[in-house]
């Protein structure tokens, strides 16, 4: 049995036992849907249908709708692109690395952390997607045989690279997510008295039975998984700023993006997983497993990602005018004074000086303030890349091509649209699927349960 | 001859089980599995189970992820149809190679994860539809579950009992089976 400093704060508070843990989370699940869930639900849906009917529109009409001209051929489409990858990061994140290093406190998290994921690179793929206009062709992307010669995808433009990264990190993200819920589902398939219920969820669990020998395999396969998503997340996001880095553009040209891309990822992620745990822990009344603790260990990976960042834009600014480069020096002075510096100063604020609050151990551990700056940090993310991308494109080498992006009510209402679909997904997930990982917590429970603490198993008491 | 039973003798606690599987392997009875909430650390060696080869064959699944990819690359962009794109001609693998470290990287990660994950549900037996083999439903909340069969065992079933019930046990049922 593995053993835990007495001083270390506990994990799960309240005197809990296995049970307890079982009923906390497939309680909800047995019951019937409360009011605020379907009241939710219903708003999100509505939005949702408002964004399916914007990209329906786009795609009959063509991506003339956005605010797209021939200087700022890419804007709120690659920005939200970006933001919903970067977003997806935090959940591969706690689920492997933080698995890597043995931090007890993910497991807590980890389950609506890679759902959160999920639904993000859904998200995400929703817009490079759409982009193309015809979406019909999307399939294009792949190297198939065709009757053009066969004419192949170009592997060596990181658009392509894209392509890889992006299926593989969702498909593996799917499947490390449903390896650890298996033996979850086959928890709540052994709970259900409704016959219909029980067989979704006997599917569901895929006849899971928790054997010795299925266990150790089980405990492998994620370990294994942590093990090889770890470089993935890594690679995935960097593919995706060499989407711009390996651009001749002013602002995009940099050898920064990669790690840069990476930090600012996993801070925005760790701010909506700040957003849905604390909305989800209240209503779910799932306080015990989900505290201050946890909440402060995430604002502490949210100062360290958010400094990295920050850094990051001194020092493109820094080298902007070190280089000596004019259209570089350029790029960046238009970037804090020309007619888009309200986004750059917006992103400045929300994103260098708001996670820096996060020092002072009272905002750090105040459930309300880190609720207000998890929002905060993801507008100021999103503002980044509106920034890194519009900001770039819209004065081109030539002046006489210059030009400026306006958003359209179509460029807000696709935008707008998958946030509706991504908190509906999630709002079902928290209906329908165990929002805790079961099995994990169980493993913990002895050895950092409130109570368990306080009892050692040799009796002494530790308080 | 004698009809073959299986013995379920269930704990209330993980570490309750795991003693009890120490005293009765002790005395040289072979325990079949064990079902659990949660996987019980140190229970493996205990009841002999073995270390598991998935890591190994995720390797050999993404080391063909990597072979495939290199020789696809090579095909689609070197051989089939070379271009000069951007002054850059891709003429040679050498030359082309650092171009083709991601997308070599992603497949390698895509097969090497797949794979196992397949791997490791075919030999579970863990697939859609495939009824649940736990002996008691609370195995999966917060019960552990010790099988023992009296084919596997020399000693017979009374002797296993009073075995079993030395342990500190919540409850015990023997079943038959037709083998």
């Amino acid at each position: 049995m593995q053993q835990e400093a007495a001083i270390r704060e506990p994990l799960i508070l309240g005197n809990k036992n296995y049970k307890d843990i079982t009923d906390d989370v497939v309680g909800p699940i047995q019951g019937k849907a409360p009011m605020g869930w379907k009241i939710m639900i219903t708003i999100t849906s509505i939005i949702a249908f408002y964004g399916v009917g914007c990209i329906l529109y786009l795609i009959g009409t063509g991506i003339g709708v956005w605010g797209l001209n021939k200087t700022v051929g890419w804007a709120w489409d690659i920005t939200n692109f970006v933001w919903w990858v970067g977003i997806g990061h935090a959940g591969t994140l706690i689920s492997a690395v933080l698995l890597l290093f043995r931090q007890k406190w993910r497991m807590a998290i980890n389950r609506s952390a890679e759902a959160m994921t999920i639904f993000a690179v859904i998200m995400a793929a929703v817009f490079p997607g759409i982009h193309m206009g015809r979406i019909w062709v999307s399939y294009w992307v792949l190297p198939l045989p065709n009757q053009f010669g066969s004419l192949w995808v170009n592997f060596n433009s990181p658009l392509l690279w894209d392509v890889f990264a992006i299926s593989t990190y969702f498909s593996v993200s799917l499947v490390f997510w449903y390896i650890g819920l298996i033996p979850d589902f086959a928890t709540i398939r052994d709970r259900m008295t409704k016959p219909l219920q029980k067989k979704i969820y006997g599917i569901l669990s895929f006849g899971w039975s928790g054997r010795a020998k299925h266990w150790t395999r089980f405990e492998e396969v994620s370990l294994v998984l942590a093990g090889i998503a770890t470089p993935l997340v890594f690679s995935v996001h960097s593919i995706v700023s060499m989407d711009f880095a390996t651009a001749v553009i002013p602002g995009w040209h940099t050898t920064i993006f990669p790690p840069y891309f990476v930090s600012g990822a996993v801070f925005s992620g760790f701010a909506m997983v700040q957003t849905l745990l604390l909305i989800m822990r209240k209503t779910m009344k799932l306080e015990s497993y989900i505290h201050t603790k946890h909440v402060e260990y995430m604002n502490i990976v949210i100062i360290v990602t958010g400094s990295i960042v920050g850094v990051a834009y001194l020092t493109e600014l820094f080298i902007s005018w070190y280089s000596g480069v004019e259209y570089e020096s350029y790029a960046f002075i238009n970037r804090f004074s020309g007619p888009y510096s309200a986004s750059y100063w917006v992103m400045m604020t929300c994103n260098v000086i708001s996670p820096q609050l996060f020092w002072f151990k009272k905002i750090r551990r105040s459930l309300v303030a880190t609720f207000i700056l998890s929002i905060v940090v993801n507008i100021g993310m999103w503002f980044e890349r509106y920034v890194i991308i519009v900001t770039s494109l819209h004065r081109d080498f030539d002046p006489s091509s210059w030009g400026e992006f306006h958003a359209t009510s179509i460029d807000v209402g696709v935008f707008i649209g998958t946030l509706g679909i991504f908190f509906t997904l999630f709002l079902l997930f928290a209906r329908f699927f165990p929002v805790l990982a079961l099995n994990e917590l169980k493993s913990i429970l002895k050895s950092s349960g409130d109570e368990q603490k306080r009892i050692q198993p040799d009796g002494k008491s530790n308080h | 001859m004698e009809s073959k039973k299986v013995l379920h003798v269930m704990y209330d606690d993980d570490g309750k089980l795991m003693a009890a599987a120490k005293q009765l392997v002790a005395k040289g009875i072979q325990i079949k599995d064990v079902y659990s909430p949660f996987p019980v650390h140190g229970i493996d060696p205990v009841i002999g189970v073995t270390r598991t080869r998935l890591a190994i064959a995720s390797f050999m699944y993404a080391t063909t992820g990597t072979c495939l990819a290199l020789f696809g690359m090579w095909y689609f962009m070197i051989q089939d149809w070379p271009m000069n794109i951007g002054g850059k001609p891709s003429f040679s693998l050498i030359e082309n190679l650092p171009a083709f470290v991601p997308v070599t990287f992603e497949f390698s990660v895509l097969c090497g994860a797949h794979g196992m994950a397949l791997t490791y549900l075919l030999r579970n037996g863990t697939l859609p539809g495939m009824p649940a083999s736990n002996p008691d439903p609370r195995t999966t909340d917060d019960k552990f579950v010790l099988e023992i069969l009296t084919d596997e065992n020399e000693m017979d079933a009374g002797a296993l009992e009073s075995a079993v019930n030395e342990t500190e046990l919540l409850e015990l049922s023997i079943k038959e089976y037709a083998a």
